[in-house]
This record gives structure tokens, C-alpha cells and sequence, in this order.
């Protein structure tokens, strides 16, 4: 048992924080933001060159065959600096769902371009929502001449505007199957419209699907427990989510400390009164909780084979960091005062970000309600 | 990043727990889960001749060096041993502050002559002792010590008077260790020394607090001309306050995991509480119970941080919020215990264990985020010592720097 991070861990950790301190400051995300897509091309480029896309893909794919605490890692420091990249979309939803639903076949074709980052990829998990639900697949898949037809739509996929290769859950029809298809964003019968998000960071679409025609190759499950794999799947992808809010609540954090110092009221820095000082600790106390959630939840992923703890969890380490960042965003808001209401400054652009990240990949209530079944019922 | 213990290590775990299932029969089968915090009415002499069997078994002290009559465990065992300790229902250990707070000091800062006197009666579980640290009029200001102690010529002896509050196990216990003021005139954490009384002499009077719980495991410890013989001082004279933080920094959250399996009984006990009364049912209960787990699994994590990181006496940022996060979740885990027991958390039920447990647990927890440093300190030391935020004047300290000043 030790659970301090390897040196290589540390270092990775530590190179992330410097790149993206330099690489995605505030100005060149409101840059980004201000995009019609919404994505910083030169830093996605960078990143791809840094070989982050491949962290947690194996080595016989084109990746690092690292694992979920590496890549916890990363993400925490995404978090934040919020770049406006689509790493979450098409390495931590299409990529792990690939890595643990695809067909052998499918993996040696999609990930070794996922894990390089020339190809940019999502996943359309639901109808509604950025979540896995097994009762509400958005798409029927109907056997047609030539392969597959798939008619449906998804109200809310990450990046489903921007995307090249959209992964599409779809329930067989007249069975109770699922599985896993890709469809090139060119494919006739395929719409997407971007959605307007307040969290400008990071983009969703509507993508609707009328009588898409897909050849048989295009069918990229392994066949058997889809479902389970899918539910591994966004699993990790809420960890991963949550190592990303556990980095927004920090930066919250830090941002306070820093304009609580350099602002002075009635003779002294903000900082020095009581209230705002324990309201900060309050804050460290939530983001210290959320990393031991978070870091105990990547062990454990990276350890275990078994479905059902790690769901717990990794839920559990998503309710927690989901409120930890919301908390920390709406108290940087309050402690920054008259320019925390500004569009200026920073913490509402980490407010957006909390408020959307709690409803992506389960809110808080659905985990605690799924955990307190695994108790109780 | 590794959760996995090693064969060996699993192995010793195996260990524990028979010896535990083994010994924790006979007349010890009724301390099972008893004397943990709020329960003052588990029997004192029970719980010192269970010391005893651990110490006959070489499980007491298991983190002292062995030539102290420890056993020399690595962390990782020691958290084993703590882990199976709980997991079996062996109960809330009554030597914890010899064997924990006072042996460790000693063996770091005593003389020979105080460790040869002092460390076989803790690690054989035949002599006690209490801490003498809080006063009335020093409580959060913990260095605002009252109780002074002055030199008998004749016999080099150290005479006290003054009073010690809140200390737990007084009438159990055969020894107090007194923070002291030895230099008339001194202010705040200066002029203390850290001074070894035992308590079965004239001059000391132990009087019990009647709790909120009804119960009343604190006493108030009065000194009246006590005596503490000259070589029974730790330190020099006037160097009390540091033997009194390091003492406090002996803690290195070994055992914090086995009082999390403490917390995750209780919490077994509300769910089965639940299940039976039928608030299992009620959406809100079932949130807060999965909070309670989730918060369950912080602490575990956070208390493998805490052992894992550098041992080089930092305070590092989990070690800073583990008071503040442990304590408020109690106190939330004894509401919710009451709120699941419903209108029968309000009836007394000697009959039911686990009803009078989960009582106990509600009330008792009300404490927990006093002693040891209240919520309200707990987040002035996180302001101030791991954010770096301003200090806040502190009056008695800042009219010290200013006589020094002075001078």
C-alpha cells in the first residue's frame, strides 16, 4: 500500500500544470470561447504533440498505455485552466468507450488516431443528457441491405458539432441489445445543429440520425455485455469528470486567495477578516475531500476488475467533486465581490463550468441514489 | 499510486484478526464495540485487563520501537492492526494516551530514568495516564495556562496549584501530565514546563462532569500543593509548550483508520436501522445515508494520503482539514441516526444496543467538533497556516512581542 503519486506521475502532473498555465491563460480561453466551435486548434495541436490523447490507450495502439491515474492527472489540471479542447469528448467518452466496448477490429482502426489526436471523435451515450442510461438509448439500429439503418436522435452530445467520428449507442431494434456504431460526421441522414451553452468552454449538439445507412464493418461493439462495458465506460468517464472539477474548485480557490490579498477594505486586505477567511478553509476543506474521493477512485479503477465498486465509487467521487466545484465557484463569485458579478473576471466562467458538470454523467442525487440501493435495498 | 497490500502484510492481517476473535471471548465478550467515545459506562477494570491480555499477546504499543516493548511495526502494518483491532469489536482502547501521546514524547524527549520508569507500565497495560492540558480559562487559547508549579527548595519537588478541565479518564487513570506555568509573571506559551503527576496523593481532587449525554467520562482535576518529584519534568523547565506540541504531533493518523471502522459500524447500524423502521424507503434518508458512505471512503483515502506522503513533519494539506472533515461527519452521522430512528430516538431503550449506541453517537458527537480544536480553530489554521492568509492579532501573544520589544 502507498499512496503517494510514482516520480513519473509527479512529473506528469507537474508538466501539465506548466504547459497549460502558459498555453491556456484566461485571454486565450475567452478567445477560444468566443469561436463559432469553440475550440482552441492550436492548443488541441499541442496537446496531441505532448501525447496526452493517448494517456490511458495502450501501447499496441498508437498510446502510452498509461492508466486512469495518469490521466486523472491531466484532467485535474485541465480543470483548471478550462481549455477549450475537445480532450474530454473524444479521449475520455470516445476513446475509454471504445477501449472497453470496441471489437478488436474496431480498436486497432479508431484508437491509434484517437490516442495521436488526428482524429476528433465523441460519443452519443443517450437521448437526453451526457450520460449512459440503458432505458433510454437514443437510437434504434434496423438490419438493411447493406449493413445497418439508424434512425434516433441525441439532444445533448459533447462536441457532436465539431466532432469527425461520432460513436452511437443504439438499441437493436426488436431486441433488447445494444451496440456501439460509428458514423463519420459526413454520412447522409446525419444532422447535427450546435446548442448555444452558457458554459462557453465547452460545446454540446442536437445530432439526429434519419435512415443513416451503415455497412456492416461499421458496427464496432465486441459483441457481448455492451451494456456492462458501457456502464464501465461512463464510469470512468465521471471519475475523469470529477478529477476535472476537483482542478475548477482549486483554481476557484486560488483565484480568491490571490484577489482577497491585493484587495483592501476598511485598512486592511480583504483576507485578513474571519468571515473570508474561514469561508476559503471551507473551501480547502471540500477540495482536499474531493481529491482523496477522486485519487482513491483512480486507484481503485486502475486496480480492480470488478463492475460494481468502482461505479460506486467513482459516483461517489463525482457527487462529492460536483458540489466541491459548484461550492468553491459560487463562493469565489461572493468573496470577489462587485467584479465576481463582472464578466471580466474569471469565476463565473468556473461557475458555468460546475453548474453544467453536475448534470453531465449523473448529478449528484442519481449516484447517492445509486449507492444508497447497493446499502439499502 | 498502490491500494494493494503485500502477501506478507496480508498475511499479518490474518494474524490480527484470529488472535482478536481468539482472546476477545470470555469475560471479554462483553466489551465487544464498548468504551469507545460516549460510552462511559463500559467497566474500567475490564477495559485495563483487556490492555493487559493485548500486551500478553504483544499487541499493545505495536508502533514503539522494541526495545521499548514495542513490536517496531511498519505503517502499513500498524494500519492493519488498527484496521483488524476495530473489525473484530475489540474495544476503545483506555491506555490510548500512554501508549499513543505520553510513551512516544518520552521515548523522542525523556530522560533514561523517565523512559525506564515510565514505558513497561504503559506497554504492559498496568499503569494509566491522563492529559492535564486544558484549563477553564484555556481552552481554544490553549496556552493562557493558569495552574502554576513552584520549586520546593528543601526537596527540588515542583508544588502546583491551579485546575485542569475536560480530562478524559481521570478517575481510571494513575498519572497526569501537566502543562504548568513555572515562571511567576510569563504570558502565553512561555514560562510552561511539562510536569509528571501522579495522581493518587493529597493535594489532588478529581471531580466528574456531568455531560449533555447524562454520562460523564471528563473530569475537572484540581491541584492543591500536589507534588511532582524534580526528575519527573520532561524537558528543561520553561520548555513545556514545545513537549506539549510535540506531544500533539505524535498523532500521525495510524489509528485514524481504525476509528474510521468505528464510524463504518455506526454507519452499519443506521442502515440496518433503516431497513428495519422503513425509512430505507424515504428518498431523502437514502441521500444522506450514500453521503455518509461517500464520506466514509474520503476519510479512508485521506487517511492513506496522510501516511503516505513525506514523513517529514509538514503539515500537509489532508493532514490540515482531517479534524474539521472527520468531526463535522459525525456530528451530521448522529443526525442522521436520530432522524432515522424517528420518535424513537427520543425513547430510551436500555434493551436495545443499538438503538442506546446510536444515541450515544448523536450525543456524543456534539464533542467532537470541540475538543481538540474547535471547527472555529480547525479553519483559522487552515486560513492562515496552508493558505498563507493574514494572522489574526492575537492579544496575549502580541502584548508578549511588545515587552520584548521593550527589553
Amino acid at each position: 500500500m502507498n499512496f503517494a503519486l510514482t516520480e513519473d506521475q509527479q512529473m506528469i502532473r507537474d508538466a501539465a500544470e506548466g504547459f497549460l498555465a502558459e498555453a491556456s491563460g484566461s485571454a486565450a480561453v475567452r478567445a477560444a470561447m468566443d469561436g463559432d466551435a469553440g475550440i482552441d486548434r492550436t492548443l488541441w495541436q499541442g496537446m496531441a504533440d505532448l501525447g496526452w490523447c493517448g494517456t490511458h490507450i495502450a501501447e499496441a495502439h498508437g498510446g502510452l498505455g498509461l492508466g486512469v491515474v495518469e490521466l486523472v492527472l491531466l484532467l485535474e489540471q485541465m480543470g483548471r485552466r478550462l481549455p477549450c479542447v475537445p480532450f474530454f469528448s473524444s479521449v475520455c467518452l470516445a476513446g475509454t468507450a471504445l477501449q472497453q466496448a470496441g471489437s478488436d477490429t474496431a480498436r486497432a482502426r479508431w484508437l491509434p488516431r484517437i490516442a495521436d489526436g488526428s482524429l476528433q471523435a465523441t460519443l452519443a451515450l443517450s437521448a437526453r443528457g451526457v450520460q449512459w442510461d440503458a432505458t433510454m438509448p437514443g437510437a434504434t439500429a434496423r438490419r438493411a441491405a447493406a449493413g445497418w439503418q439508424l434512425d434516433g436522435s441525441f439532444a445533448h452530445v459533447p462536441d457532436g458539432a465539431s466532432a469527425e467520428l461520432i460513436f452511437v449507442v443504439a438499441r437493436l431494434a426488436d431486441t433488447d441489445e445494444i451496440g456501439l456504431f460509428a458514423v463519420p460526421s459526413s454520412t447522409p441522414g446525419l444532422q447535427r445543429a450546435p446548442l448555444r451553452t452558457w458554459d462557453a468552454t465547452r460545446r454540446l449538439a442536437e445530432v439526429a440520425l434519419n435512415g443513416v445507412q451503415l455497412g456492416d464493418g461499421d458496427r464496432v461493439d465486441g459483441g457481448a455485455e455492451v451494456p456492462a462495458a458501457l456502464q464501465r465506460s461512463a464510469a470512468i468517464a465521471a471519475l475523469l469528470l470529477a478529477a476535472e472539477q476537483l482542478g475548477g474548485a482549486q483554481q476557484c480557490l486560488a483565484l480568491t486567495l490571490a484577489y482577497t490579498a491585493q484587495r483592501s477594505q476598511f485598512g486592511q486586505p480583504v483576507a485578513a477578516f474571519q468571515a473570508v477567511k474561514h469561508r476559503c478553509a471551507e473551501m480547502m476543506v471540500r477540495i482536499e475531500a474531493t481529491r482523496s474521493a477522486v485519487y482513491g477512485a483512480a486507484a481503485l479503477a486502475a486496480e480492480a476488475t470488478a463492475l460494481e465498486p468502482l461505479v460506486l465509487e467513482a459516483g461517489a467521487a463525482k457527487a462529492q467533486a460536483s458540489e466541491a466545484f459548484f461550492f468553491c465557484a459560487q463562493e469565489a463569485i461572493q468573496l470577489h465581490g462587485g467584479v465576481g458579478f463582472t464578466w471580466e473576471y474569471d469565476p463565473h466562467l468556473y461557475f458555468k463550468r460546475a453548474q453544467a458538470g453536475a448534470h453531465w454523467l449523473g448529478t449528484p442525487q442519481q449516484w447517492r441514489e445509486r449507492i444508497a440501493a447497493a446499502l439499502l435495498d | 499510486m498502490q491500494l494493494a497490500f503485500t502477501p506478507e502484510d496480508e498475511a499479518f492481517r490474518v494474524e490480527v484478526a484470529q488472535w482478536m476473535s481468539a482472546h476477545l471471548t470470555g469475560p471479554f465478550a462483553s466489551i465487544r464495540h464498548r468504551g469507545g467515545p460516549g460510552d462511559d459506562e463500559a467497566d474500567p477494570a475490564l477495559l485495563k485487563a483487556w490492555e493487559r491480555e493485548l500486551a500478553a499477546g504483544r499487541f499493545s504499543c505495536v508502533g514503539w520501537p522494541e526495545a521499548w516493548g514495542g513490536r517496531g511495526l511498519s505503517i502499513e502494518r500498524q494500519v492493519i492492526f488498527h484496521e483488524e483491532y476495530v473489525r473484530a469489536g475489540a474495544p476503545g482502547r483506555i491506555g490510548h494516551i500512554g501508549e499513543g501521546l505520553l510513551g512516544p514524547t518520552l521515548i523522542a524527549l525523556g530522560t533514561d530514568e523517565q523512559r525506564q520508569r515510565f514505558l513497561p507500565g504503559i506497554a504492559a497495560g498496568t499503569e494509566y495516564w491522563c492529559q492535564g492540558f486544558s484549563e477553564p480559562a484555556a481552552g481554544s487559547d490553549l496556552a493562557n495556562v493558569q495552574t502554576r508549579a513552584q520549586r520546593d527548595p528543601a526537596s527540588g519537588d515542583w508544588v502546583l496549584h491551579g485546575q485542569k478541565v475536560w480530562t478524559s479518564w481521570a478517575l481510571a487513570s494513575d498519572w497526569i501530565f501537566v502543562l504548568a506555568r513555572t515562571e511567576p509573571g510569563s504570558r502565553g506559551h512561555r514560562g510552561l514546563s511539562f510536569l509528571l503527576v501522579p495522581l493518587a496523593q493529597r493535594g489532588v481532587e478529581i471531580r466528574p462532569i456531568r455531560q449533555l449525554t447524562g454520562g460523564s467520562e471528563f473530569n475537572e482535576v484540581f491541584f492543591d500543593g500536589a507534588r511532582a518529584q524534580a526528575w519527573q519534568i520532561v524537558g528543561r523547565p520553561g520548555d513545556g509548550w514545545a513537549v506539549a506540541m510535540a506531544l500533539l504531533g505524535f498523532e500521525r493518523g495510524v489509528s485514524t483508520l481504525g476509528q474510521q471502522m468505528h464510524f463504518a459500524h455506526e454507519l452499519q447500524l443506521v442502515i440496518e436501522a433503516a431497513r428495519c423502521n422503513g425509512a430505507a424507503r424515504d428518498p431523502a434518508l437514502r441521500q444522506r445515508i450514500a453521503e455518509a458512505w461517500a464520506g466514509l471512503r474520503v476519510m479512508r483515502y485521506n487517511a492513506l494520503r496522510m501516511l503516505s506522503g513525506p514523513q517529514d513533519g509538514r503539515l500537509r494539506p489532508e493532514a490540515m482539514i482531517y479534524k474539521h472533515y472527520w468531526s463535522n461527519w459525525h456530528r451530521d452521522l448522529g443526525k442522521l441516526a436520530l432522524d432515522v430512528l424517528g420518535i424513537d430516538g427520543d425513547v430510551r431503550a436500555d434493551g436495545d444496543a443499538a438503538r442506546t449506541r446510536l444515541q450515544q453517537v448523536a450525543l456524543f458527537a456534539r464533542a467532537d467538533t470541540i475538543y481538540a480544536g474547535t471547527n472555529e480553530i480547525q479553519l483559522n489554521l487552515i486560513a492562515e497556516r496552508a493558505l498563507g492568509m493574514p494572522k489574526a492579532a492575537r492579544p496575549t501573544v502580541d502584548r508578549l512581542n511588545k515587552n520584548d520589544q521593550c527589553k
